[in-house]
């Protein structure tokens, strides 16, 4: 089992036919993930990487039953694809876009609230469960299956715990990338809540970075509901501060998005908190192996 | 995250432009670059405003201008003249310029509005900002202008109001009348900070800014409302829509250093340790950054190479790092995912034939996609450069040389 995508989820892209969009669905098609089309506007009734375009989100869902859609349109049209995925009843959307200005996500969260879609990310690597589906950006050799979820705010950081934990013998359920921005999909917290209640993850790693408060309600939440061991990561604990929002910015962050503040609350919440990112990989070992006695 | 990618600082003569653009009452003011220009000003401000009292205000990045002389109120033509010649010119320190203070370029110019009257005139605080917990943004406000906000949050935090605003409405009446209530308005104060609260909002939504910050908002003895002052930043992702705001950008306040990666499409902010890195994703960057204090270094930048990293860019984020003579190490850290680690490492080895000799040693960690061809050509090449493949041996090594 695993969370959220699966070898029966059907997967469209929005921006198929672009560069990153042919690239990486080529790439995904080849990891073997369940792609069934893709959309295009103007391109539809077409072909591309033996699949179907489409020219809208509503076509490609009537046709091929479509529950996934992952995003790369560019950034100044990608909070439209992402409200033409939720329009059209798409079940998870994925947008792997970089760069989308804040007042347009600021309406797509809005817009989402009365949908029932989840969206992971924008700026994120995407979401994989080895074996069955990769739904992104990431270089699927390096997630081998396995009894931990991963879920991190960065994509390489995702990578590097992956590959740690897959050394260390124990292999990754689903890995999420949740994205950095200061708008995002799905929470820290919710990704930790959907991998407590999968039964085939056994422990999680959660990757978080300074500014905002995911990973302090994510630990809270830990603290309260939580049956798995937790290994925790923040990075940017040598990051110098107040660099971008300044003082208002301070208040509004409240005394919770520093480094050590986070890995101070996880601490006392419970989760095994790693100084070291080297030490990712070892900590979820030990944890997992005193958990399993 | 870590970046200098995702604002654009602005002056406050450029942010109070912004802000006039769309509706919101500032003084009547302009910039000058030179004392005559300034007197110019400062006497088609009388003509248009019938003042007799001036504001002479340096302009640089950085907040705390008045504490460092930055800031003067001119009582006639010729204080205009003295302050504008004493300011234009200065090295202006402040809490937040660090010792070495800002040259002053440029000062504003405007019209005095603390002018005496039949009610007296107060100072409040406002600012527009986003509110990550939520995603909406918010408009925070306090009766205490003119003040350190962190201070007020601190010592009486029940001076700060907050009004959440729904992006799909912007302002409703009844949250700008809230606003005016709790700022202590009745009358004609009142009615102007009803049409006040909400132009603010929509200068803040359209031009796509990521922070205004009025301190203080001024409400005159006459009962006027003035933003006095402006701290405005835009959301770079969002330039594409202002173009016009892409002039305003003042290389002059950026780090030059930093100006340079960008032409390279590097993410490097510097930092004043002694081991530089260079890494691909911001996250990593960040956690390398960690590993380089617990290995007993300081981390002299930050140096996102980002999904692109090639020869050139390699080259680039050396020449970069080596710039600072405190560097006393290099760590490179790259996670081959769809960036290929034999490219980065022949990325490394074309930068060292380029660049000489680099002075101080290199550790290359290359991990991910074609990691083991990779060290072997570092390996292969000759080059006194320190290969490893796991975060832990780079750390190790690093232990070393430091």
């Amino acid at each position: 089992m695993s969370i959220l995508v699966n070898k029966h989820s059907r997967v469209i892209v929005q921006g198929f036919t672009g560069g990153e969009g042919t690239f990486h669905a080529g790439q995904m098609i080849e990891y073997g993930t369940n792609v069934v089309g893709g959309i295009t506007p103007g391109k539809g009734g077409q072909k591309h990487l033996d699949r179907p375009i489409f020219n809208t989100v509503s076509d490609a869902v009537r046709e091929t039953g479509a529950d996934v859609s992952i995003i790369f349109v560019p950034a100044s049209f990608c909070a439209d694809a992402i409200m033409e995925a939720a329009d059209a009843g798409i079940k998870l959307i994925v947008a792997i876009t970089e760069g989308i200005p804040v007042s347009n996500m600021v309406k797509v969260k809005e817009y989402l609230q009365y949908r029932n879609s989840r969206l992971i990310g924008p700026n994120c690597p995407g979401i994989i469960t080895p074996g069955e589906a990769k739904v992104g950006i990431m270089p699927g050799f390096i997630f081998q299956k396995g009894k931990i979820g991963i879920v991190s705010k960065s994509g390489t950081l995702t990578y590097e715990a992956a590959d740690q934990v897959v050394k260390v013998g124990l292999g990754i359920s689903t890995a999420i990338g949740i994205g950095g921005d200061p708008i995002i999909g799905t929470t820290t917290k919710e990704a930790i809540e959907l991998f407590m209640n999968d039964p085939d993850t056994d422990g999680i790693v959660m990757i978080g970075e300074i500014g905002g408060s995911l990973e302090a309600e994510a630990a809270r939440w830990i603290k309260a509901h939580g049956t798995k061991p937790v290994v925790g990561f923040i990075a940017g604990q040598t990051a110098p501060k107040g660099r971008r929002m300044g003082h208002a910015g301070a208040i509004v962050g409240g005394a919770e998005d520093t480094a050590a503040a986070k890995m101070k609350i996880m601490s006392e919440c419970g989760i095994h908190v790693v100084e070291s990112p080297a030490n990712i990989g070892k900590v979820m070992f030990e944890a997992f192996a005193s958990v399993s006695k | 995250m870590l970046s200098n990618k995702n604002t654009m600082n602005l002056h406050e003569y450029q942010g109070k432009s912004i802000l006039k653009r769309y509706g919101v009452s500032v003084p009547e003011g302009g910039v000058a670059h030179n004392v005559e220009a300034a007197l110019d000003l400062a006497k088609s401000i009388k003509e248009k405003t019938g003042t007799d009292t001036w504001a002479v205000k340096a302009q640089i990045h950085a907040g705390g201008r008045g504490k460092g002389g930055g800031v003067k109120i001119a009582k006639s033509i010729d204080q205009v003249q003295e302050h504008a010649k004493a300011i234009l010119g200065m090295t202006l320190v402040t809490p937040q310029t660090g010792a070495a203070g800002k040259f002053v370029h440029k000062i504003l110019v405007e019209q005095g509005i603390y002018y005496p009257g039949e009610s007296p005139v107060k100072e409040f605080y406002m600012s527009v900002l986003l509110n990550r917990v939520t995603s909406r943004n918010i408009i925070m406000y306090s009766t205490e202008g003119g003040m350190n906000i962190e201070e007020v949050a601190e010592k009486t935090p029940h001076l700060i109001f907050k009004e959440e605003i729904d992006s799909l409405t912007g302002v409703a009446d009844f949250q700008a009348r809230r606003i005016a209530f709790n700022l202590g308005l009745s009358g004609k104060a009142f009615k102007e900070m009803l049409k006040f609260v909400p132009a603010l909002y929509t200068a803040f939504e359209k031009a796509d800014a990521s922070l205004f910050e009025i301190n203080p908002v001024i409400k005159t003895s006459d009962d006027l409302i003035f933003a006095a002052d402006a701290k405005v930043t835009i959301d770079d992702n969002a330039l594409f829509r202002h173009p016009d705001f892409e002039e305003m950008r003042d290389l002059s306040e950026e780090n030059p250093d930093e100006t340079e990666a960008g032409h390279y499409n590097l993410n490097f902010v510097k930092l004043d340790g002694n081991v530089g890195c260079m890494v691909n994703g911001a996250g990593l960057a960040m956690a390398t950054m960690d590993i380089i204090k617990l290995s007993g270094g300081d981390p002299a930048n930050f140096l996102d190479v980002g999904g692109g990293a090639n020869a050139q860019t390699v080259e680039a984020g050396f020449r970069i790092i080596l710039k600072d003579p405190a560097v006393k190490a290099i760590l490179i850290n790259i996670f081959g995912g769809i960036v290929r680690c034999d490219r980065v490492a022949g990325g490394v080895i074309e930068a060292y034939k380029s660049i000489g000799e680099i002075p101080v040693p290199v550790i290359v960690r290359l991990q991910g996609t074609n990691a083991v061809e990779a060290k072997k050509m570092i390996d292969e090449s000759g080059l006194k450069v320190y290969s490893a493949i796991t975060l832990q041996e780079a750390a190790e090594t690093l232990k070393s040389l430091v």
